[in-house]
């Protein structure tokens, strides 16, 4: 089987590229893993997200803005093609504050940041009149909020849904169950699998989340990257009580109330552990006291995947020229720009985006 | 710190923690029903006296093993809800509102059996229940269903009917999914069902009270389904080369039993496909050790064999553990152990006979695609075969698409189905597909009682 | 309607006593102590709740603590009939989740 792209790893990441990809005409095979890999698009927090990405990192802040401001139109033109409704909801998003001092030092941040972005970092302050306003189910020990306009969240889970619906109905190749054991390149890449499959493509994408720890040194990349565990929970579904999503709770549209997340060093382990969830349990409750009543229903681990600085890496290869590492932690937020301007970048096109910051020059 | 904390206060449960009591073990027994028995042997102290002529025998024998319980070692934590188990010994329940802790040295998970999902078109409608169900209600209220049809396969739907006889509501009919060629297979398991030969009688017996009592037998039914607005109004189905529909308020389904099996998942318990009870048991070996040294499991929930073989199990694993413990040597753990695995072998000895003289209802392990699968987030049988058709080898994938096994029942009743279904598509055996992950909490828990549970620390 | 099922017993010689609940705004005499799902059936109750998906009716179909099909609302949290027993005064609810508001 030959295409234009092979691409490694069926996740948000990779598909979006593949869609991407796609919708421009190239051919694809999409290789997936299986129903047990660690999928960080089955367990992620389902954030569009802007505000505190990139502190110091501006070009990830700006990177970030791009991907929020294509995604109503990520979400429409994937929702027509599929039927589904990608739940976006992009209203603004809230960073609750428990202190005077920590609102005082996130503000001066954002500041600084607002500065470096031009003006453009729409976020305004709200005090606990305002905020009960807006929330009226915030209780007495939150003092304060942050809302940033360019915030919002989707359905996760449907958009992972519908890049996989879609994919196909483009006339990708989508590759289940597969392991990739090696990587050659002579003229064309050629890709073996642990069935036997073997796949060859002009160039390949390696967006294979933490597969690309192994795979990536293979490749000639150095993917400094590493997992960190989140683990979320998940309510019976409840009528209306909370508008806007915070890092600590959302409300998704089926209604659960989903509540996030601790970040743990625990290496491959994407275990529920008690400590974990009841901290979760106590930190929402009381940000939001009334969910002290609410059924939780679910709870899981994931596994995020960072690199040192937690920026993305964008990156082709010096070994195997046409090979390109992509991994990031917020596939979600990034899935616009990965399906609409990254494409540019891979084919080499002049109005790529620029992604120099990103590359893996910076882990010298 | 317990010696023992056993899980679920049903035969398996009972037997074992009076016997590790009986050995000097403290052993704290943790179930959700308000009074001990589990399913089979539901409220038995308090329904023996009451109704004990309908229910019979081999009900009312269950009251020794509930008395078993008062004994000054045993602590019986009663409508106790366990949530999570954690690092082999860490056991986290909610009791009266509030959530708690426990520990031991060893656990016992003795969650017993679940009804198999039996999806068929209605099977969500009120009035429709299974027929385990329709006999908890006989056993700890004293209700009978008025105007029922029971149908399925399997002994368990004659001793339902046999009870609503006896209690003066005989069922309208019995709509039996097996046919002649089931039994005929079965015959070749028949010596060594033998060994077990009260049962064949007692089924023997209860046939027999059903036609005196005149109630309609059908066998080799197909297209079963349940009809109704807003709750069930009739089943309709084939029998006998042709349609008949049979108006009734209550339809009673029942295909078998299945092992409870969220607890031993929710820790990583590795389960492996059963072909002859066409299910997923856990990996256990012969005193009930699983892959975790320090957890046991018995009685139905470590694979199918009923009431009698639950509670010999359990009493096995309760010497196993005192032998850990150092309570008992190993010579007399052996001694004891002996007589009582033979017992056991003699009471799974029917078992073969029976799997296959009443296989699992075939439409039911295979739905149409309209057919709900996942009573809690609506799938049906259709989307299942859709994800698959969209790369999902396995369940978890499949959940991630169209969230059957999201809602709160976690799987318990859809979990059986999308497997069979996903492996069906992808041509895959159940092992290959796999299962739900199943995660804590296996019961819902409030965030509040959760929150209560978080130990204070510096953040 | 008339009940589905019947009590072999009269309520009136049960050990417990009959105690006014309220069901959607509904008052009902049930016995105390009794397991709570059961006695809602046995008051002709046949619609425990509307499915949060799409408003289907449900009622109690494993009585085992299994289906989570007779969620009932009981003083603001959503538990399970048939694990609960009835109590006097108790308020019972159908469960007010829904995906739609």
């Amino acid at each position: 089987m030959e295409s234009d792209y092979a691409i490694i790893g069926g996740g948000v990441v990779g598909l979006s590229i593949a869609w991407g990809l796609l919708k421009r005409g190239r051919s694809v095979t999409v290789l997936d893993g299986d129903d047990g890999s660690f999928r960080a698009s089955r367990g992620n927090f389902g954030l569009v997200w802007v505000q505190s990405k990139g502190m110091n990192q501006p070009r990830y802040a700006r990177w970030s803005q791009e991907s929020a401001a294509a995604w109503a139109d990520h979400a429409a033109e994937l929702g027509d093609a599929t039927g589904h409704d990608m739940g976006l909801r992009q209203d603004g998003g809230l960073t609750l504050f428990f202190s005077e001092d920590e609102m005082e030092k996130t503000v001066s941040d954002y500041e600084t940041l607002k500065a470096k972005l031009d003006g453009n970092y729409p976020y305004e302050i709200l005090g606990g009149n305002a905020l009960r306003r807006e929330e009226p189910h915030i209780g007495p020990s939150v003092i304060g909020a942050i809302l940033h306009h360019q915030d919002g969240h989707t359905n996760p889970l449907r958009l992972l849904q519908s890049l996989a619906q879609d994919v196909r109905r483009l006339g990708g190749t989508v590759l289940t169950g597969k392991q990739i054991t090696g990587v050659e390149k002579t003229d064309l890449f050629r890709l073996t699998c642990a069935d036997g499959t073997e796949i060859r493509a002009a160039k390949t994408v390696l967006s294979a989340g933490l597969g690309a720890i192994d795979l990536g040194p293979k490749m000639g990349f150095k993917a400094p990257i590493r997992p960190q565990r989140g683990q979320v929970l998940i309510t019976e579904k409840m009528p209306k009580i909370i508008n806007r999503p915070s890092l600590i709770a959302r409300q998704v549209d089926e209604g659960g109330i989903q509540i996030g997340a601790t970040n743990e060093e625990v290496d491959f382990n994407d275990d529920v552990t008690q400590d974990g969830i009841a901290h979760l349990a106590a930190d929402a409750v009381n940000a939001y006291p009334i969910l002290g009543k609410v059924n939780l229903i679910r709870s899981w681990g994931a596994l995020r995947i960072l690199s040192p600085d937690g920026l993305p890496i964008y990156q082709e290869s010096a070994a195997m020229p046409g090979a390109f590492l992509v991994t990031c932690h917020s596939g979600v937020t990034l899935s616009a720009a990965h399906a609409r301007f990254l494409p540019d970048w891979l084919e080499g096109n002049a109005n790529a985006p620029d992604l120099e910051v990103f590359s893996e020059a910076r882990f010298s | 710190m317990y010696d023992l904390i056993v899980i679920g206060a049903g035969p398996a449960g009972m037997a074992a923690a009076r016997r590790a009591a009986d050995l000097g073990l403290t052993v704290l027994i943790l179930d959700e029903q308000s009074r001990s028995g589990g399913q089979i042997y539901r409220d038995v102290e308090r329904a023996a006296l009451l109704r004990g002529e309908i229910l019979g025998k081999d009900y009312t024998d269950g009251i020794d093993l509930a008395r078993g319980l008062d004994h000054p070692g045993i602590t019986h934590a009663a409508s106790a809800s366990v949530w999570q188990i954690e690092d082999g010994y860490r056991v986290y329940y909610t009791q009266n509102g509030a959530g708690k802790t426990a520990a031991a040295k060893r656990l016992l998970i003795a969650t017993g059996a679940l009804e198999r999902p039996m999806p068929i078109p209605g099977w969500t409608l009120p009035g429709v229940m299974t027929a385990g169900a329709a006999q908890i209600l006989l056993k700890q209220s004293g209700m009978v269903a008025e105007r029922a049809v029971l149908a399925g396969a399997g002994p368990l739907l004659y001793l339902v009917a046999a009870q609503m006889v006896k209690a003066g509501a005989p069922p309208l009919a019995l709509v039996e999914t097996q046919t002649g060629g089931d039994f005929r297979r079965a015959l070749k398991y028949l010596p060594g069902a033998l060994r077990g030969w009260p049962y064949l009688m007692k089924g023997k017996d209860m046939l027999a009270a059903l036609r005196r009592a005149g109630v309609p037998r059908h066998t080799g039914a197909t297209g079963l389904r349940v009809e109704g607005g807003d709750r069930a109004e009739a089943l309709v189905f084939n029998a006998g080369g042709r349609q008949h529909k049979i108006e009734a308020r209550t339809v009673l389904l029942h295909h078998g039993v299945v092992p409870h099996i969220q607890a031993a998942r929710s820790i990583g318990i590795p389960h492996r496909w059963n072909a002859q009870q066409q299910c997923f048991a856990p990996e256990h070996d012969e005193t009930g050790r699983t892959a975790i040294d320090t957890v046991f499991i018995a009685g139905d929930g470590a694979g199918i064999g009923g009431a009698k073989a639950a509670a010999i199990a359990g009493r096995i694993s309760a010497l196993s553990i005192a032998q850990d413990l150092e309570r008992i040597t190993a010579a007399d753990c052996r001694r004891e152990s002996r007589p009582l695995q033979a017992s056991l072998n003699r009471e799974l000895a029917v078992r073969p006979f029976l799997d296959t003289a009443y296989p699992p209802y075939k439409e039911a392990l295979s739905p149409d695609d309209a057919t709900i699968v996942c009573r809690c987030e609506e799938v049906t049988a259709g989307d299942i075969r859709r994800y698959a058709g969209m790369g999902c080898l396995g369940p978890n994938q499949a959940k991630a698409f169209g969230r059957s096994g999201m809602g709160p029942c976690q799987g318990r009743y859809c979990g059986l189905t999308v497997t069979a279904l996903l492996a069906a598509a992808n041509g895959k055996t159940p092992d290959e597909t796999g299962y739900y992950r199943i995660r804590p909490p296996i019961k819902p828990v409030t965030l509040g009682e959760l929150a209560a549970t978080a130990q204070r620390k510096g953040k | 309607m008339k009940p589905a099922f019947r009590n072999l017993t009269a309520p009136a010689s049960s050990p417990g006593q009959m105690v006014a609940v309220t069901f959607d705004g509904q008052e009902l005499t049930l016995v105390e102590g009794e397991n709570l799902a059961a006695a809602l059936l046995a008051a002709g109750v046949d619609t425990f709740r509307e499915t949060p998906v799409s408003g289907a009716p449900r009622a109690p179909f494993c009585m085992m603590g299994a289906c989570f099909d007779c969620l009932v609302e009981i003083d603001g949290t959503v538990r399970q009939a048939c694990l609960a027993t009835v109590t006097d005064g108790m308020n019972i609810r159908k469960p007010n989740g829904t995906s739609d508001v």
